[in-house]
């Protein structure tokens, strides 16, 4: 499993990546949405695309909704799994980001098995992990 | 020996850099009930001892636990995801099919705890059954007064609500409420919360369709939980079913009942003529 943690802090991607290398994903990193971007190009190049985003919503440059709106555009990456990962938590902002195209929604402060149970319901768990 | 002010600011500090989860002051009480267990384990006289222990001698995989010790106790909505997916795909459907259309379903989620598993039910329903709120009932109940008026209230923490609840659910049967989500008044109502202690005679409740008896039986020893199940069997509908934790069975401690495997689990039905 790959994953690409998008967020402009840096202690937030170490622990959001600490957490799903525990699951045994392979992970990149980004600051923002259009290195996030970036990122999934040079994948592109090397054959390597991610199974799952989790996205900071307020981020320099281009934010979390702009690089969901961005990627479902493309049908490309049709196939990727896209998590908000925030601290916004209005119900009108969750409906915003299902609506540009997220699939799951987890709200900051959280806990590993907060994002483990998240996994769990995108079916994006690896077996071992789950039994 | 009490936690003191330096342990507890350590750990504080330790856990907001680890999971970004701030512990606020007055949280000592949880720190040291949930360090505790690990501090006898690893035979430290306390839990400032452990700390300190720890500070002095950093080991990542102690760090990590202490971490986790003091993350980790929400419960999870949708919980082991099987006994739900066997509820609308397989259960659901034979009851709606058995029954007459006037005849109220009732489900019990017995030990309840601050109720997720019961406004679980509640939504698989609402979404289910277009007339769920008037054909089903769900009784919740706990051995916990604190935790039966928890789930009367309805009302769940950010950090409980991030636990298993699929977003598209949130948004639709939960309403923000300052920093808690309440859930729908509709839900709520088909929810009746009420105390109630297994290991005793049981109250007049039922006759239930379904029961949710998870992760209860682990606690007690064998003549106690056959007297749970027994009791459990008598509040039930000899077509009823009941789901047990995925660490739980009935093989070897009552045999009144059998076994139905359900996709990846599996469910108990009263055996006929018991």
């Amino acid at each position: 499993m790959r994953a690409l943690v998008i967020d402009d802090s840096r202690a937030m991607r170490r622990i959001v990546g600490t957490i799903l290398k525990d699951f045994g994903y392979e992970v990149r990193e980004a600051g923002d949405g259009r290195q996030a971007l970036d990122v999934l190009q040079e994948g592109k190049a090397e054959g390597w695309r991610p199974d799952l985003c989790c996205i900071d919503w307020n981020m320099p440059v281009m934010d979390g909704l702009q690089f969901v709106f961005a990627v479902r555009a493309n049908p490309e990456y049709r196939q990727v799994t896209l998590m908000m990962v925030t601290t916004e938590s209005e119900t009108g902002q969750i409906v915003k980001a299902l609506a540009a195209g997220a699939h799951e929604y987890l709200i900051k402060p959280f806990t590993a098995d907060a994002l483990r149970d998240k996994l769990a319901l995108l079916g994006l768990l690896p077996e071992e992990v789950s039994a | 020996m009490t936690l003191t002010a330096t342990s507890f600011d350590w750990v504080r500090q330790l856990v907001h850099r680890e999971s970004a989860i701030v512990l606020q002051p007055g949280k000592e009480y949880l720190v040291e009930a949930r360090l505790l267990p690990m501090a006898q384990q690893l035979g430290c006289a306390g839990v400032s001892e452990l700390v300190e222990t720890v500070r002095n001698h950093p080991d990542p995989a102690k760090t990590r636990r202490i971490v986790e010790a003091l993350t980790t106790n929400e419960t999870s909505w949708f919980r082991d995801g099987d006994p739900f997916t066997a509820f609308t795909s397989t259960v659901l459907p034979q009851l709606v099919a058995a029954r007459r259309p006037d005849e109220r379903l009732q489900i019990w989620s017995a030990a309840c705890s601050s109720g997720q598993e019961a406004y679980t039910i509640a939504m698989l329903l609402s979404d289910a059954l277009p007339n769920a709120a008037t054909r089903v009932s769900i009784t919740a109940t706990d051995l916990s007064r604190q935790m039966v008026e928890r789930t009367r209230a309805g009302r769940f923490s950010q950090l409980e609500v991030n636990r298993g609840l699929p977003a598209t659910m949130l948004v639709r049967h939960f309403t923000r409420s300052g920093n808690e989500w309440e859930i729908s008044p509709t839900l709520r109502r088909m929810v009746t919360a009420t105390e109630c202690n297994l290991a005793a005679p049981l109250p007049r409740l039922g006759p239930f369709d379904v029961v949710y008896l998870r992760n209860v039986l682990i606690y007690f020893d064998l003549p106690t939980k056959q007297a749970i199940l027994t009791r459990v069997r008598q509040l039930m509908r000899p077509d009823g079913w009941l789901f047990l934790g995925a660490a739980e069975t009935t093989l070897g401690v009552d045999d009144n009942w059998e076994r139905v495997v359900l996709g990846r689990g599996s469910a108990y039905r009263p055996r006929k003529g018991a």
